[in-house]
């Protein structure tokens, strides 16, 4: 595999063909915000809080670093007036679902994002996907899933498989930015009926 | 049907059907298209065929349903051939007039021909009709010919020669060249020029590689490629059995949307019929060049007309677009190198084929090249589609073929390109269409709709309207489009609810730009355009709304009431009866009065009151005028005041 | 349902996963609505998790998991239809049959949906029912139209 060359915040940069801008500025030891973002799984492109400002051939625009492939002779800028300008909008839109969230909340911070800038959302789930896609490409047991589209989409659980696999697991429950994807298990385990037959074991 | 092994024997095949029939043998030409279907055709197609066989003119005479001339405004649309009598709005009980008069006798029935609004002309002849008359109708000319069922009459018109031509006689680099150089754009919306996609795949590394036609079609308002498919699916098989060849593809896929069940049915008998004719399948006409189609419908979502997320799709998964940093020409279905073009994108190969680049970039502009057919609707005379060469002013589509605002009311917008698109006021309809034109003031050609407002249209509302749609059909994934969106559809409804505050524009602005400097896909970055094109031409009723409470165009039911104004009410109960929410108190002689508390909104007084006496009102902006007092509420007839 | 035609149908799209839309397609337009053990068989028998089906049957709107009246309602909400008073019209067939977009009522007699284009935009506002279009719709005469459905 080739060396690209390129720019990072004025830094050279040499990374790997393949590699994505997020991969090659944390090779340098440059940071980036990311939410959705996770080493074991496949990058996913949602929370766009990853978005840097991308000069090649001319041309300045937004790019997303995650999935964004690097190419030599690019000029990457992490932060600027738009970069963070638009990453405080994205905070605080999610703000408005997951107000007391500690990541966002540090997150907040660092952009002077105003917790109360939208009115809350009934749903906290952020829909960072860590846990549906954990479930689907690490535990390979796909318990938890997507339902719906747009404003309506939420995370749910398949009763048949959680009640099997997830009181022995809960490998998702940390990755979650909200503690959203603690309260849908709680509701999937109130609404199973008869109560699913881990609890019947554990009473044993 | 037998197979055909060369083009020689596909010409011979031709000649074979056309000297089978007469071409002076009336045909009796219905369309069968959508529209007309829910308009009766298919009783008025069921009439003639009763008739013919009623008079005995079976042998003498041809009966067929035809593929959409677009003139779906005036439908059922029935054409006599070889005469070329056009009759609209034709019903069962007219048919045995037709039959007896034109069919037999030669002679028009006048009641049934198109009149000029304005001059009050009668035009006999389809050409004659000004809403033909002033198109070019390269693609959507020959439905009204050809029964989309049966490949012999497309076989008729010249069909499937230019895939002869192509196979035997052009390489695969010719016939990208051909493309490249008619410089054909695509004609889904995003206008990328199809020969620089082709090219794109052909080179890139990886098998196989397909071709996809994206007949989702998924901007309301929009029917063109309905039209295209459902009348006249070879061409679009034609197209993309050339495009397939030229990129060296050997897998096809016609992604449908499932709220068009007729061009599923009529693409899949296409696609069977061409099989057996050997158009489809191994060894296309004796050239060695293998070549399958497959159809697929759409479950619907509107997110699917994105070419990313329809790919997807034919994967069986739900269709979140995915990033195009690598262009899904390169990796797309299955990862592999795949060209998605439009319907029409694909139609108007053959005719490139047959006709040369040079005959097609004849029409057109420098930038924008050949014809587009646009879905001309809304509050416009005559609503149909229409195909005319780009660079075509506007006001020529809305005027001169449209025939321009029914009701007398005045024209306000046009809204082009759909969700992604934005509205044009009057003083921009000097403008061509084209690719490029309209995304400079703002809006966009898009796939071709065209909707006309008028004075009543509230724009804000439109904004509203088009926010709500794309909150429903976002796939969720990215938080600038889901959560953007989100608040701002909350905004604008609020606005047109009477509760818009100030900062609520600024406010939109900036949501606007994180949508469309970092949303996935071009649903997201589009979707702040009916905002931004409706802030930019009509910020007066923005501001009306948010600072006086006050609809301008008297439509968002919040900020308006209905009115009866007691001295032009006549009692004539009209209103009364008919109103569904039993508001209006009052009686013979008695004024009509609307009680504010119960009133829905519904406009029922409004359009029932007699317009002779005109006296329900909308007001906005300021308070109802209280009820006037009993005593006052009797009518005292001016004939009895002697 | 009866499992036998559900697996006619994963038999005829061959058993592919990539088919799975078309598959509860077909399901959907058996039976007017996706059960739980049908989507179940489905899972099983085209070796694809349940999440994807679930999150399919719950992505794309022709799909319903709960059983539908027996008339189904289209109205019209697309942008022709819509300029020519189509929420109007909504409005009032709301008001008859008691329901929303989405819902059907207890009697299971009518199911209501909005639909984004149906390509009859020269006859908006359109209405369809049980696949019939009624077109130029007004408030005034979705009475009529609904009372020749029992």
């Amino acid at each position: 595999m080739s060396e690209i060359l390129l720019k990072i915040d004025g830094k050279e940069v040499k990374a790997k063909e393949g590699m994505t801008v997020l991969e090659a500025a944390r090779s340098a030891g440059i940071s980036i915000p990311t939410l959705c973002h996770h080493e074991k799984l496949e990058p996913y492109g949602a929370c766009r809080l990853c978005i840097v400002e991308l000069e090649s051939r001319g041309w300045t625009r937004i790019v997303v670093s995650c999935v964004y492939p690097v190419e030599k002779n690019i000029i990457v800028r992490t932060r600027s007036e738009k970069v963070d300008r638009i990453r405080k909008m994205i905070l605080e839109l999610q703000l408005a679902h997951a107000p007391d969230s500690f990541i966002l909340q540090d997150l907040a911070k660092e952009y002077g994002a105003d917790r109360d800038r939208f009115e809350k959302e009934p749903s906290f789930c952020i829909h960072c996907g860590l846990c549906v896609r954990y479930c689907a490409e690490v535990k390979k047991k796909n318990a938890v899933g997507f339902v719906d589209r747009g404003i309506k989409k939420e995370i749910s659980f398949i009763p048949e498989i959680a009640s099997k696999e997830c009181w022995n697991c809960k490998e998702c429950f940390p990755l979650c930015p909200t503690e959203a994807l603690q309260a849908a298990y709680v509701l999937m385990e109130a609404l199973i009926s008869p109560p699913p037959s881990f609890k019947r074991e554990a009473e044993k | 049907m037998s197979r055909i092994n060369s083009p020689d024997e596909l010409e011979k095949v031709r000649q074979e059907i056309i000297s089978r029939e007469n071409p002076n043998k009336p045909c009796i030409s219905i369309c069968a298209g959508a529209g007309c279907i829910a308009s009766g055709a298919s009783e008025v197609i069921a009439a003639f065929k009763a008739e013919i066989e009623k008079q005995g003119l079976m042998a003498e005479v041809n009966t067929k349903g035809t593929g959409c001339p677009g003139f779906c405004e005036r439908g059922p649309v029935v054409v006599i051939y070889p005469e070329e009598i056009c009759y609209l709005q034709v019903k069962p009980e007219d048919v045995p007039e037709v039959v007896s008069q034109t069919v037999r006798e030669k002679k028009v029935v006048d009641r049934l021909l198109y009149v000029d609004p304005t001059t009050g002309e009668k035009a006999t002849h389809e050409a004659d009709i000004p809403f033909y008359r002033n198109q070019e109708r390269n693609v959507i000319g020959n439905n009204i010919k050809i029964d989309p069922k049966n490949i012999d009459d497309y076989l008729v018109i010249g069909g499937y020669s230019a895939l002869a031509k192509t196979l035997s006689k052009m390489t695969a680099d010719q016939v990208l060249q051909e493309v490249k150089k008619a410089n054909l754009r695509g004609r889904g919306g995003g206008g990328f020029p199809a020969g620089t996609k082709w090219e794109g795949s052909r080179n890139a590394p990886g098998e196989p590689k397909y071709v996809i036609v994206n007949a989702d079609e998924g901007d309301p308002g929009a029917f063109m490629d309905r039209a295209v498919l459902e009348g006249n699916p070879h061409s679009v098989l034609e197209g993309l059995t050339i495009g397939a060849y030229a990129i060296g593809a050997h897998e096809g896929y016609i992604y449908v949307r499932q709220e068009y069940p007729l061009a599923v049915e009529n693409v899949t008998i296409a696609i069977q019929q061409a099989q057996e004719y050997g158009f489809l399948g191994k060894n296309i006409l004796g050239s060695g060049f293998d070549f399958v189609v497959k159809v697929h419908k759409g479950a619907g979502a509107f997110v699917c007309g994105e070419s990313t997320a329809l790919m997807t799709a034919l994967e069986g998964r739900a269709g979140e677009p995915r990033p195009k940093y690598i262009r899904s020409n390169v990796v797309g279905l299955w990862g592999k190198p795949s060209v998605l073009n439009n319907v029409e994108t694909w139609a108007n190969v053959p005719l490139i084929i047959n006709n040369g680049a040079d005959w097609f970039t004849q029409f057109g502009t420098d930038t924008s090249k050949g014809t587009k057919i646009f879905s001309l609707v809304g509050k416009i005379t005559n609503t149909g589609l229409v195909e005319v060469p780009m660079g075509t002013p506007l006001r020529d589509i809305i005027y001169k073929i449209g025939g321009g605002i029914p009701g007398g009311k005045k024209f306000k917008a046009v809204q082009t390109g759909g969700p992604s698109g934005g509205c044009l006021p009057e003083e921009l309809l000097d403008l061509p269409v084209g690719f490029d034109e309209l995304t400079k003031a703002g809006s966009m050609m898009g796939s071709g709709g065209m909707i006309v407002m008028d004075e009543d249209t509230c724009m804000v509302d439109v904004a509203r309207y088009f926010l709500e749609f794309l909150t429903e059909e976002s796939c969720g994934k990215c938080v600038p489009c889901r959560e953007g969106m989100r608040q701002m559809l909350k905004i604008l409804t609020n606005i047109t609810k009477g509760k818009g505050k100030d900062g609520d524009i600024e406010l939109l602005e900036q949501l606007s730009e994180t949508a469309i400097e970092a949303a996935l896909c071009a649903l997201g970055k589009s979707s702040p355009n009916p905002f931004l094109s409706t802030l930019q031409h009509f910020r007066e009723e923005y501001e009306a709304h948010i600072k006086e409470k006050r609809c301008p165009a008297l439509s968002c039911k919040e900020l308006i009431s209905y009115y009866i104004d007691p001295d032009k009410c006549q009692a004539c109960m009209n209103c009364l009866r008919k109103c569904p929410s039993e508001a209006i108190t009052g009686g013979k002689r008695q004024i009509h009065i609307v009680d504010q508390e119960k009133c829905t909104k519904c406009g029922t007084c409004f359009e029932v009151c007699p317009h002779r006496f005109h006296a329900v009102r909308k007001i906005s902006g300021e308070p109802v005028p209280p009820p006037i007092p009993e005593e006052a509420r009797t009518i005292v007839r001016k004939s009895k005041e002697k | 349902m009866d499992k036998h035609i559900i697996d006619q149908i994963i038999d005829k799209h061959n058993c592919e996963p990539s088919y799975l839309i078309q598959v509860l397609l077909d399901i959907q337009a058996e039976n007017n609505w996706l059960p739980r053990e049908a989507l179940e068989r489905v899972a099983e028998r085209l070796q694809v998790p349940m999440t994807r089906i679930q999150h399919i049957a719950t992505f794309y709107k022709a799909f319903s998991l709960v059983p539908k009246g027996r008339h189904q309602i289209h109205i019209c909400v697309g942008t022709a239809c819509h300029v020519r008073g189509a929420s109007r019209v909504l409005d009032t067939v709301q008001g008859l049959t008691g329901i929303e977009p989405g819902e059907t009522d207890l009697d299971l007699k009518f199911s209501l949906e909005t639909v984004n284009c149906l390509g009859c935009c020269a006859l908006g506002p359109v209405v369809d029912i049980d696949g019939k279009t009624h077109g130029k719709m007004a408030p005034a005469k979705t009475a009529d139209v609904l009372k020749n459905y029992d």
